[in-house]
């Protein structure tokens, strides 16, 4: 603990830039938030000028607005509709391919890619997304292709959330807003009374060796003061929460409740939801030849469960209505995920929330479950 | 007795790429029925046979066109026969029964959890199935068959459509013809001509001789077929947990990591395809789950 003090430092916002130039001397990929169609996403930086520099956004259900903010920070702004899914678990993969010979075919397995990539700008809730992809892709009997070597070559720079967006509610599934462990370097961007500085964690050996090449100090009482209140009133202005406690005996018990079709009514089972989120995880895996015939391709694709396809058998979809389809969303996220993996699916990003067409928000759905299984209860007492 | 189906991993399935299918060529093929065939595959040289637990499958993959969960359907005691039988209903399955002897099957597997059937010694075993579900099952009767003096009484009952679906003539034959396994056939409509039962297969369930206090059922078919087979042996008096079903979901990758094949919380492809009854019971009651 006294260790942990220690390793708080200081970097002046000028300083952010040789890091990110640290990072890429040391062969990093640097990758971070940038401005690109009207929304922060997730690309390469090659320097701190192409983070989006005086930008806030506004978040509502089924909104999502950029507004210059006139202040000089870099991260003042919540989670976009990217999430760092896409270079761990990327959108489309080829697994392998295959030629034909005498034989019938070959299969020629694929280059594993073994670039280094710096993160820049991981949220808090984002670092419990990528442990929850941790266990869904190697906890269990058999390891999705390629997802380790990924993963092992990351440097990731946590950046605390000082101001939450307007669908956040990390603090109430206890991910935010502040990184606890998971990253290298974990930033708290303060501008106050003129002055505009990081306050550093330390969070790894190798985050220890990249902060020495920086110039830093220690922090001080005042500054470690300024951080600390910010993440505080950070907590206290998070405008919504999902109340977790028994959540997978309340889903598991509202299986066949009818509020299911007044959320089906609004849903237009797009799956927007699921390709946001940074936990979905589903995959469709197609194969495809080119027009000889003579090379074939298996790809992994993103999947979404609200797609009718999704659970195809001969004869039919197992889930053929669009309210059980968001029934199984839900149900997997906050349910069937604490069977399945140890943790619930959801992180509080709230993403699902502001990239729903129809504005549907997971934490009203649940209070709504929640509110009717109540007044039941009190109805038979 | 409650048993739930265990699967030791026959290699360390943590080493190599799982998603990688390895081509086997097509050894033999057999027309079972009009729309069904079994192919017997044999493993690229070098490998020494292909062990299996019965009620495990592979993804077979067509080449070009994709891939499906086959279950394998020959002989576990004979490592020679890797066999599985393939009903043509869509692309893939369709192509996969074009196939000819020398042509290459891509291979992916073993895959999931098998029927308990050592686990099930001392018991009477009754083996119920509908249409391809008997391909699933072979694997577990030539093994039953196989140790018969370890159980009580065997039974097969077996419905298909119509006798021009019946798969595997020759092994019911034979099995018929043996006094250690009553086997017992209907099929839902038939011409004149047809001297058997007609019927579904849940009427054979009260005419079987079994003991429902020291039995193990073995069920695969359509889900409605297994939940009405279900019922029926309840109503005999068969304890739940000693029901074992196999289930059908869309598989893609067949080792827990696409997500399609969920059902509750768990994954067919890995916890499944066969499970206990009682950890299943809820799928069967509730809809579009």
């Amino acid at each position: 603990m006294t260790k942990r003090q220690e390793n708080i430092a200081v970097l002046e916002s000028e300083g952010l830039g040789y890091l990110v130039q640290a990072l890429i001397d040391k062969g990093y990929e640097v990758l971070g938030p940038r401005i690109k169609d009207g929304a922060v996403t997730y690309d390469q930086i090659e320097t701190v000028r192409d983070l989006p520099i005086g930008w806030t956004d506004r978040q509502e259900p089924g909104s999502y607005r950029l507004v210059k903010s006139g202040k000089k920070t870099y991260f003042d702004y919540a989670v976009g509709p990217h999430s760092w899914k896409k270079y761990l678990h990327p959108p489309e993969t080829r697994l392998w391919e295959a030629r034909r010979d005498e034989q019938g075919f070959t299969v020629i397995e694929p280059e594993r890619e073994t670039a280094k990539k710096a993160l820049l700008g991981v949220r808090p809730c984002e670092l419990q997304a990528l442990a929850i992809q941790d266990t869904v892709f190697t906890g269990g009997p058999y390891l999705a292709p390629g997802y380790q070597e990924r993963r092992s070559n990351l440097f990731i720079v946590a950046v605390n959330c000082v101001r939450p967006g307007g669908t956040c509610f990390c603090a109430s599934m206890k991910t935010g807003p502040k990184a606890t462990s998971g990253f290298d370097l974990a930033l708290t961007e303060i501008l106050e009374s003129g002055r505009h500085y990081f306050v550093v964690e330390v969070g790894s050996a190798s985050g220890e060796e990249l902060l020495s090449d920086l110039p830093t100090k220690v922090a001080d009482d005042a500054e470690k003061e300024a951080a600390a209140k910010a993440m505080e009133r950070a907590t206290a202005k998070m405008g919504r929460e999902l109340d977790t406690k028994g959540i997978r005996e309340l889903l598991y018990k509202c299986f066949d409740d009818p509020h299911w079709q007044t959320v089906a009514d609004r849903c237009f089972s797009c799956g927007n939801c699921t390709m946001v989120c940074p936990t979905c995880f589903c995959v469709n895996v197609e194969d495809g030849t080119d027009l000889s015939g003579q090379q074939a391709e298996r790809w992994s694709r993103w999947d979404s469960c609200f797609t009718r396809d999704f659970s195809y058998i001969h004869g039919g979809s197992i889930r053929f209505t669009v309210k059980a389809r968001y029934r199984q969303w839900m149900t997997h996220k906050l349910a069937y995920w604490l069977d399945q993996f140890g943790t619930l699916g959801c992180v509080g990003c709230g993403r699902c929330i502001t990239w729903c067409p129809a504005g549907i928000d997971i934490t009203e759905e649940v209070r709504a479950l929640r509110d009717k299984e109540q007044s039941e209860k009190v109805q038979s007492v | 007795m409650a048993t739930t189906p265990t699967s030791s991993p026959l290699h360390d399935v943590r080493d190599g790429d799982p998603m990688l299918a390895r081509p086997f060529q097509i050894r033999r093929t057999r027309k079972d029925t009009y729309d069904t065939v079994s192919l017997q595959l044999k493993p690229p040289d070098g490998d020494d046979g292909f062990p299996f637990e019965p009620g495990q499958f592979n993804m077979l993959y067509a080449y070009g066109v994709g891939e499906v969960p086959i279950s394998i359907s020959g002989n576990p005691a004979k490592n020679d026969s890797l066999v599985h039988t393939i009903r043509a209903v869509g692309a893939a399955t369709r192509a996969l029964t074009s196939l000819k002897v020398g042509d290459s099957v891509g291979v992916r597997g073993p895959f999931g959890k098998g029927w308990p059937v050592e686990a099930v010694a001392g018991n009477d075993v009754v083996v119920i199935t509908g249409g391809i579900g008997l391909a699933p099952l072979r694997p577990a009767i030539y093994q039953l068959l196989a140790h018969r003096e370890e159980y009580g009484k065997v039974v097969l009952l077996y419905g298909a459509r119509t006798p021009e679906d019946i798969l595997f003539r020759r092994n019911l034959e034979k099995w018929r013809s043996r006094f250690d396994i009553e086997t017992a056939l209907t099929v839902d409509r038939a011409a004149r001509s047809w001297k058997g039962n007609v019927g579904v297969v849940t009427q054979l369930i009260p005419r079987a001789v079994f003991d429902p206090l020291h039995c193990v059922a073995f069920v695969c078919g359509p889900e409605i077929m297994m939940r009405f087979t279900v019922m029926e042996l309840i109503k005999r008096g068969v304890a739940e947990n000693n029901i074992f079903v196999s289930m059908e979901r869309n598989m893609k990758c067949g080792i827990g990591l696409c997500g399609h094949c969920q059902l509750g919380s768990s994954f067919v492809c890995k916890d499944g395809p066969v499970y206990c009854y009682e950890d299943v019971r809820d799928s069967f009651r509730k809809r579009e789950m």
